[in-house]
C-alpha cells in the first residue's frame, strides 16, 4: 500500500538530521499557522496561487528562489564547519549525512535558487521591456511555476521523509545506481529534475515566443533592451539543453526504477554516456544562469552610468557567440575520462574561445563607466564587484580548459573555487543586482540603499574569503567533498574558508534586514513615476507596481533606448487620446493543482507507492483536459476602468517627480538633428 | 466542410500514415529479428529522421516557400545543434570505446 515507505523514513539515526526535518516542518507549519491566523487563505489563493499574471508569476519564483537560498545556504554553512574541524576527526557530521548535504548543497543552488530567481526577474520585466501585456501563453507560465515548486518541494521533504541523494548534485552511475545506491536518496534527485525540468523546458519555450511574437510596434530584434537579448539566447538554450538532462535522468530513472540497462556496469550499460548526456545539458545550463545576469548588469551599468550602453551591437553578437559556443564545450567537464588527446584538445580550445565574447562584453561594461557619471546604487555596487570578482573565475576557467592542467586539478577544491566564482559573482551579484534595481517596479517602493550595500560588502569580502582559500588548497592536493582529512597544513585555509561562509551569512542577513527595513518605511520611499533610477528601456514607462496590462496603450519604440527618447521627447507621461478594451487572461486553479499532482507524482515514485503514482498521473491528464477543452479562458478589461486606473496614476504624477533631463539633450553640432523636450 | 480543412485534414492522415508506418518498420526489423547486427541501427536511424521530417512537413506545416524565413531560421538553428549534440556524442563515444578496446 506505501510501497518502501515505513517508519524508519523518519530520520532519527543523527540528531543534525533530525533537526534539519524539525526545522523544515516547522518552518512550514509556521507559514501554514501564519496564514490561517492572518486569515489570508483566500486572498492567497485567489490573487496570488492562481494567478496567470507574470509580475505575479515572477514575484512567487524570486520568492521561491530566496527561501531555497536559505536552505542551500545552511548546506554550504554545515559544510564549511565539518571541514573547519575534521582534521584527523570526524567532525559532527557522519559521512552519509555529509554526502546528502553537498548533493542538496548543488541541486537546490542550480535548480532551485538560480533557475528560480532568474525566471522570476525575467518573468516580471522581460514583457514590460518589450512592451508586452503579458507573456505569450499565461497558463503554461502558471503551470512552469508550480512544477519548479513542486521540485522543491520534493528536495525538501527529503530531509523530513527518507533521506537525499549521496551522489553529488551531478549523480554520476555507477554509484547513482540501484546496485550501489538501493535507497531513495537519488530517486528523490531525480524526481526533482524531472519535475523542476519540465517546468524550466515550458518556461523557455514560453519566453521565446514571447520574446518573437509578442514585441510592440518598432520594437526589432536590434532595439530590444540587452536583459531580453540575452532571455532570448538562454529561453533559446533552455529549449536545446533541458530536454538532454530531462531524457538522461528519465534513463537512469528506468535503470533504478525497471530494472534497465543504460548506465549499469554490465548488460551493455555504458556509465561514460551519462556523462556525456548530463554535461550536454549542464554546460549549456551554466550560462542560462549566467547570461541573464550579464543583461541585468548591462541595464544597469548603463542606466547608473547615465549613459547609453557602450557597443550594444557587440554585446548582442558576442551573446549569441556565448549561446552557441556553449554547446561546443561540454566535455571539458570530464576530460579525465580518457578521450584521446584529439578529443580532449578540441573541446579544450573551444572552451577558451568562449573566453573571448565574454572578454568583449566586459570591455564593453567598462567603457560604458568611462566618463559616466556614476551612481553607487547597490545594483551599480554588487555589478562593479562582479566584473572586478568574476575576471578571476574567468581565468581560473582558462587555466582548467587546457586538458593536462585539468588532469591537475579534476576534482580538486580548485575546481570548486572556480565554478562558485563564476556562479556566485556572474549569476548570483545579477540577480542580486536586479532585485535591487528592479524592486521599485515589482513593489512600487524602493529597496533601502545602506542595507544593500552592506549586503554586498558582506557578500564579496565574504566570497573572497571562503573560496581563495580553496584554490589554494587545490593546489595543495584536496579533492571536494571530503568529509575529514589527514593533513594539518588544509586545517588553517579551511579555517578561513568557514570565516567566509559566516561573512556570507551575514550578507544573507543584511538582504533580509534590508527587506524588512524598506516594508516597514515604504511609504517614504514610494515609486510614484514608475521610473525611479530615471531608466533608459520600456520596462520604467509602466507604472509600479504595473497595471495588470502593464501598458493602457502599446508604446511605439524608435530607439534603443525608447523610454529615455520618450523622456527626452516629453512624451513619456502624456495621457493617450483614448483607451480600449483590453483581453486579459483569467486566473486559473488549474496551475497550482498540476504542480501538487507532479509533487504527488514524483513522491509516489520515490517510494514506489504505484497506485498513487497512477492517480496522480490520470488526474493530472484530467487536469490537462479540462483545460483544454476550456474555452473560456479570457475576460475584458472595458476602456472605462482602463481610463479609470491611467488617470489615477497619471493624476500621482507631478512636474516635481519627473526626472531633469536637460542634461541629456545633445549639444553642439555633432549630435544630429536635434530632439524636442522638456527643457 | 470546406476545401482547405479537407485538404488539412488529409495532410494529417497521410502524416499520420506515414509516422505509423516509419515507427512499425523498426519494431518489426527487431521483434522479427529480420535484420542483425549493424544494420538494425542504421534502418532505425534513417526511419527516426524521417519521421522527423515528416512531422516537420505533416504536422507543422513547414516547407521552404509559405513558412517565415524567421521560422526556417531557427529550424536551421536547430539544425545545427542537434548536429553538434549527436555528432560530438557520437564522435566522444566511439573514440572511448576505440580506446577501451
Amino acid at each position: 500500500m506505501l510501497g518502501r515507505l515505513t517508519i524508519d523514513a523518519i530520520p532519527l539515526y543523527s540528531w543534525v538530521a533530525m533537526g534539519g526535518a524539525a526545522v523544515t516542518v516547522g518552518g512550514g507549519l509556521a507559514v501554514f499557522l501564519l496564514i490561517t491566523y492572518l486569515r489570508a487563505w483566500k486572498v492567497l489563493w485567489t490573487d496570488w496561487l492562481t494567478s496567470v499574471d507574470h509580475k505575479k508569476i515572477g514575484i512567487m519564483y524570486v520568492v521561491l528562489a530566496l527561501v531555497m537560498l536559505v536552505r542551500g545556504f545552511v548546506d554550504a554553512l554545515m559544510m564549511r564547519a565539518q571541514q573547519a574541524i575534521a582534521l584527523n576527526s570526524e567532525g559532527y557530521l557522519p559521512p552519509e549525512h555529509f554526502e546528502q548535504i553537498f548533493s542538496s548543497h548543488g541541486t537546490i543552488m542550480i535548480f532551485f535558487v538560480a533557475m528560480p530567481f532568474l525566471t522570476g526577474l525575467i518573468n516580471i520585466i522581460v514583457p514590460q521591456q518589450i512592451g508586452a501585456r503579458d507573456v505569450a501563453f499565461p497558463f503554461l507560465n502558471s503551470v512552469s511555476l508550480w512544477m519548479t515548486a513542486a521540485g522543491a518541494g520534493l528536495v525538501l521533504i527529503s530531509l523530513a521523509v527518507g533521506k537525499f541523494s549521496t551522489a553529488g548534485w551531478t549523480g554520476y552511475p555507477p554509484y547513482s545506481g540501484i546496485d550501489y545506491n538501493p535507497g531513495v536518496g537519488v530517486d528523490y534527485w531525480l524526481w526533482a529534475l524531472i519535475v523542476s525540468g519540465v517546468g524550466s523546458t515550458a518556461s523557455g519555450i514560453n519566453f521565446i515566443v514571447t520574446i518573437v511574437k509578442n514585441r510592440c510596434p518598432g520594437m526589432t530584434y536590434m532595439r530590444m533592451p540587452m536583459f531580453t537579448w540575452t532571455t532570448l539566447c538562454i529561453s533559446i538554450l533552455i529549449a536545446f539543453a533541458f530536454p538532454a538532462l530531462t531524457v538522461v535522468a528519465a534513463q537512469l530513472a528506468l535503470d533504478r526504477t525497471l530494472g534497465f540497462h543504460f548506465f549499469t556496469n554490465g548488460d551493455g550499460g555504458n556509465m561514460m554516456l551519462f556523462a556525456n548526456l548530463l554535461w550536454i545539458w549542464g554546460h549549456p545550463e551554466v550560462y542560462i544562469l549566467i547570461l541573464p545576469a550579464f543583461g541585468i548588469f548591462s541595464e544597469v551599468v548603463a542606466t547608473f552610468s547615465r549613459k547609453r550602453l557602450f557597443g550594444y551591437t557587440s554585446l548582442v553578437y558576442a551573446t549569441a557567440c556565448i549561446a552557441i559556443l556553449s554547446f561546443t564545450v561540454w566535455l571539458h567537464h570530464f576530460f579525465t575520462m580518457g578521450s584521446s588527446a584529439n578529443v580532449n584538445a578540441v573541446f579544450g580550445i573551444a572552451t577558451m574561445i568562449i573566453a573571448v565574447p565574454t572578454g568583449v562584453k566586459i570591455f564593453d561594461w567598462m567603457f560604458t563607466m568611462y566618463r559616466g557619471r556614476i551612481e553607487f546604487h547597490p545594483s551599480m555596487v554588487f555589478t562593479i564587484g562582479f566584473m572586478v570578482t568574476f575576471v578571476i573565475g574567468g581565468v581560473t576557467g582558462v587555466l582548467l580548459a587546457l586538458p593536462p592542467a585539468d588532469y591537475l586539478m579534476h576534482n580538486s577544491t580548485f575546481l570548486v573555487a572556480h565554478f562558485h566564482n563564476m556562479l556566485i559573482p556572474g549569476a548570483l551579484f545579477g540577480y542580486f543586482a536586479g532585485l535591487n534595481y528592479w524592486f521599485p517596479k515589482a513593489f512600487g517602493f524602493k529597496l533601502d540603499a545602506k542595507w544593500g550595500i552592506r549586503s554586498f560588502w558582506f557578500w564579496i569580502i565574504g566570497f573572497y574569503l571562503a573560496f581563495m582559500p580553496l584554490y589554494v588548497l587545490g593546489f595543495m592536493g584536496m579533492s571536494r567533498r571530503m568529509e575529514h582529512y589527514a593533513d594539518p597544513n588544509w586545517q588553517p585555509y579551511l579555517i578561513v574558508a568557514a570565516l567566509g561562509a559566516v561573512c556570507v551569512l551575514c550578507g544573507i542577513v543584511c538582504i533580509a534586514i534590508q527587506l524588512y527595513v524598506s516594508a516597514k518605511n515604504w511609504g517614504s520611499a514610494r515609486d510614484v513615476t514608475g521610473d525611479p533610477w530615471n531608466g533608459r528601456t520600456l520596462e520604467w514607462a509602466t507604472a509600479s507596481p504595473p497595471a495588470p496590462y502593464n501598458f493602457a496603450v502599446l508604446p511605439e519604440v524608435r530607439d534603443i533606448d525608447a523610454f529615455h527618447e520618450m523622456k527626452l521627447g516629453g512624451v513619456a507621461y502624456l495621457p493617450p487620446g483614448r483607451y480600449e478594451d483590453i483581453v486579459m487572461p483569467k486566473s486559473s486553479g488549474l496551475g497550482p493543482i498540476l504542480g501538487a499532482l507532479s509533487f504527488v507524482l514524483g513522491f509516489a515514485m520515490v517510494w514506489y507507492i504505484w497506485w498513487l503514482a497512477a492517480v496522480a498521473f490520470v488526474l493530472a491528464l484530467v487536469c490537462v483536459g479540462i483545460r483544454a477543452s476550456d474555452d473560456n479562458t479570457d475576460f475584458v478589461l472595458p476602456a472605462a476602468e482602463v481610463a479609470k486606473i491611467e488617470a489615477e496614476r497619471l493624476g500621482q504624477v507631478t512636474e516635481a517627480d519627473m526626472h531633469d533631463m536637460r542634461d541629456f539633450q545633445p549639444i553642439g553640432p555633432a549630435s544630429g538633428a536635434p530632439l524636442a523636450g522638456r527643457v | 466542410m470546406d476545401h482547405s480543412t479537407e485538404r488539412n485534414l488529409s495532410t494529417y492522415l497521410t502524416g499520420f500514415a506515414l509516422a505509423v508506418i516509419l515507427t512499425a518498420i523498426p519494431f518489426a526489423l527487431v521483434w522479427g529479428g529480420l535484420l542483425t547486427g549493424p544494420a538494425v541501427y542504421v534502418v532505425i536511424a534513417v526511419a527516426a529522421v524521417i519521421q522527423v521530417l515528416v512531422h516537420l512537413v505533416f504536422f507543422l506545416h513547414l516547407n521552404l516557400k509559405s513558412t517565415p524565413a524567421e521560422n526556417l531560421f531557427f529550424l536551421v538553428f536547430a539544425a545545427v545543434l542537434i548536429f553538434i549534440m549527436v555528432g560530438g556524442s557520437l564522435w566522444i563515444m566511439m573514440d572511448l570505446h576505440h580506446r577501451m578496446m
